[in-house]
């Protein structure tokens, strides 16, 4: 079902480094999930129309305009959350090798 | 009985009478806490505000009696990815280990407007992914009944907290059972509301289509009063539907009770059966009509949910980068490197293991085959219920297939510990509201352990919901 290149390449995709033990791990666990799923198949869904969401609700929209004061003057802390920073800024390393 | 003990409902009346004081009541949930905590590991982090909440909540009392609103001054405590601004939020997640939030959610904004006392964060599996909170980085919660089980899950610290009387109720998140799931295994109600009842805004996502905010409480009317508080539109949830959502019809006289077969078929334990089988004899006997149903895609609920389940966890989580919030991992020399590691050590196995499959899932070339085909089934699994609600005004059957597991019995295998929501996944898939309230004990090696019956109703019917819980309630 699914390879050890499968689940490397899923790893990169997702962006989480994996071990060679968890490559081994999760390559049976999400074989054995993906085989219990497959009973999907067994349904007949010819011509139903997916539900995509939880609501019935379509094109909720409100006035650009704010609504909440209270979160003023609170950029500092968004900044203060980040690992590396430098001076207003939000450090990170270098995107081109 | 002690102050910790009471419902809601009672606490209410005594701080009203002047009977005693918030402060008291506060007290005496703070001594139960430093008493049995150290057993059972409920909470991650005791407020130190709650005694300040009680005295601002006290001089309310004191000045405008007759204005205080229902939660004024009731001790609640609060599952720990719901944000109350300046204190730790961690969703039990090494992720999230050291993140402060910068804003209250919006059901901790509306409870701190009835001047509620927040007594602190409960524990839950890894970022709500789990139904037994095993997972939690914080070390796992014990159920009251018996420590050698677990509480249920995600939601475990608040059903413990709730059912061993170290608060007065509390709050938890319920994606596929986790408010209804840990409510059975603890013996208290536990109430997931209608999809679009209640706003998330605060609530750290996990499956965007189906998350909701719900009450934990000792008694039905109390998961009214903290239900009724919570919700209402917000301009921060879109997905919150508007007042006249809700259904305002009366009870019939007769109620149709519809009992689904699958839900009484070959995985559930006979005790619970006979439990349940029990409490709906005894419903018939109170006048209601019993019919049995069929919903008829039942089993492919829990398929479809580990493929719908996954695929947004993948998305939505894409967002703890290492970068702007959460762990980080400082040694990485590289962006991509920033990531890869930074989420490798922050994410627990059954969040690594749910982002993969949610990749997978959602990856070019196998898109239609899972994740448009999961869809197309809850489709089909909410027309069941369209159908069910039909013919009948209500749903019951079993909350879990068995009462409290043992800890460590199903960690080894995830295909085992879904199973424990077999039958609460398809409520969230259809986006209706459902109610576990508790039905009865069986033994286990000469322990009493609770068993729950879940109540479901169509969507926006939580009002006729309670009312059927409050009957149900009071049944021998």
């Amino acid at each position: 079902m699914i390879t050890k290149e499968d689940v490397q390449h899923i790893a990169r995709l997702a962006r989480i480094e994996l071990t060679p033990e968890e490559e081994e791990r999760f390559g049976h666990e999400i074989s054995a999930i993906l085989k219990f799923v497959e009973q999907l198949n067994q349904v007949d869904t010819t011509g139903i129309e997916p539900m995509t969401g939880g609501t019935h609700l379509e094109q909720i929209v409100r006035p650009d305009e704010q609504i909440d004061t209270s979160i003023e003057h609170r950029s500092g802390a968004l900044i203060e959350s980040a690992a590396e920073t430098k001076d207003r800024w939000v450090s990170v390393k270098s995107v081109f090798e | 009985m002690q102050l910790n003990q009471l419902t809601i409902t009672e606490a209410a009346k005594g701080l009203r009478s002047r009977e005693f004081s918030s402060e008291e009541l506060t007290r005496a949930c703070l001594a139960a806490i430093r008493e049995r905590d150290k057993d059972i590991h409920a909470f991650l982090k005791i407020s130190d505000r709650a005694t300040d909440a009680a005295k601002e909540a006290d001089k309310l009392f004191k000045n405008d009696p007759d204005t205080a609103p229902p939660l004024t001054g009731i001790p609640l405590v609060i599952k720990d990815n719901i944000l109350i601004e300046g204190e730790y939020c961690t969703a039990a997640s090494r992720m999230l280990e050291n993140y402060i939030a910068s804003y209250d959610a919006t059901v901790i904004r509306k409870l701190k407007n009835q001047h509620a006392v927040l007594l602190g964060k409960t524990n839950m599996d890894d970022s709500a992914m789990g139904s037994s909170t095993e997972s939690s980085y914080f070390g796992p919660t014990k159920n009251p009944h018996d420590l050698r089980r677990v509480p249920g899950g995600s939601s475990g610290g608040s059903g413990a907290a709730v059912a061993a009387d170290m608060c007065i109720a509390g709050l938890g998140s319920d994606t596929g059972g986790s408010i209804r799931q840990p409510a059975s295994f603890c013996g208290i109600v536990g109430m997931k509301p209608t999809y679009g009842a209640v706003s998330r805004h605060g609530l750290i996502a996990m499956a965007s289509s189906l998350d909701q905010i719900g009450p934990l409480t000792k008694t039905v009317a109390d998961a009214e009063i903290l239900f009724d508080a919570i919700r209402g539109q917000d301009g921060f949830d879109a997905t919150v539907a508007p007042e006249d959502s809700f259904s305002d019809e009366p009870m019939p006289e007769k109620i149709r009770i519809g009992v689904p077969k699958e839900y009484f078929s070959d995985g559930l334990d006979p005790d619970v059966k006979d439990t349940i089988t029990k409490l709906l004899a005894a419903c018939e006997w109170a006048g209601a009509q019993l019919h049995e149903i069929s919903l008829p895609h039942s089993s492919y609920a829990l398929p479809g949910y580990y493929i719908i389940v996954p695929s947004e966890v993948s998305a939505n989580l894409a967002r703890l980068d290492g970068i702007r919030y959460g762990y980080h991992e400082s040694k990485s020399m590289t962006l991509f490197d920033v990531y890869a590691q930074s989420r490798a050590a922050g994410f627990g196995p059954e969040i690594k293991r749910r982002i993969m499959l949610g990749t997978y899932a959602l990856s070019a070339g196998y898109y239609d085959a899972y994740y448009t085909k999961a869809q197309q089934v809850r489709r089909l699994i909410s027309d069941d219920f369209s159908d069910a609600f039909a013919k009948v005004d209500i749903l019951i059957g079993p909350t879990t297939p068995t009462p409290a597991f043992l800890c460590g019995e199903k960690t080894n295998d995830p295909l085992k510990m879904y199973l424990a929501d077999i039958y609460t996944v398809a409520i969230n898939l259809a986006g209706l509201p459902g109610m576990s309230i508790p039905a009865g004990f069986v033994m286990r090696d000469g322990i009493k352990l609770p068993v729950g019956l879940q109540i479901i109703a169509p969507r926006f019917h939580e009002k006729q919901l309670f009312a059927i819980g409050k009957i149900i309630e009071t049944l021998p």
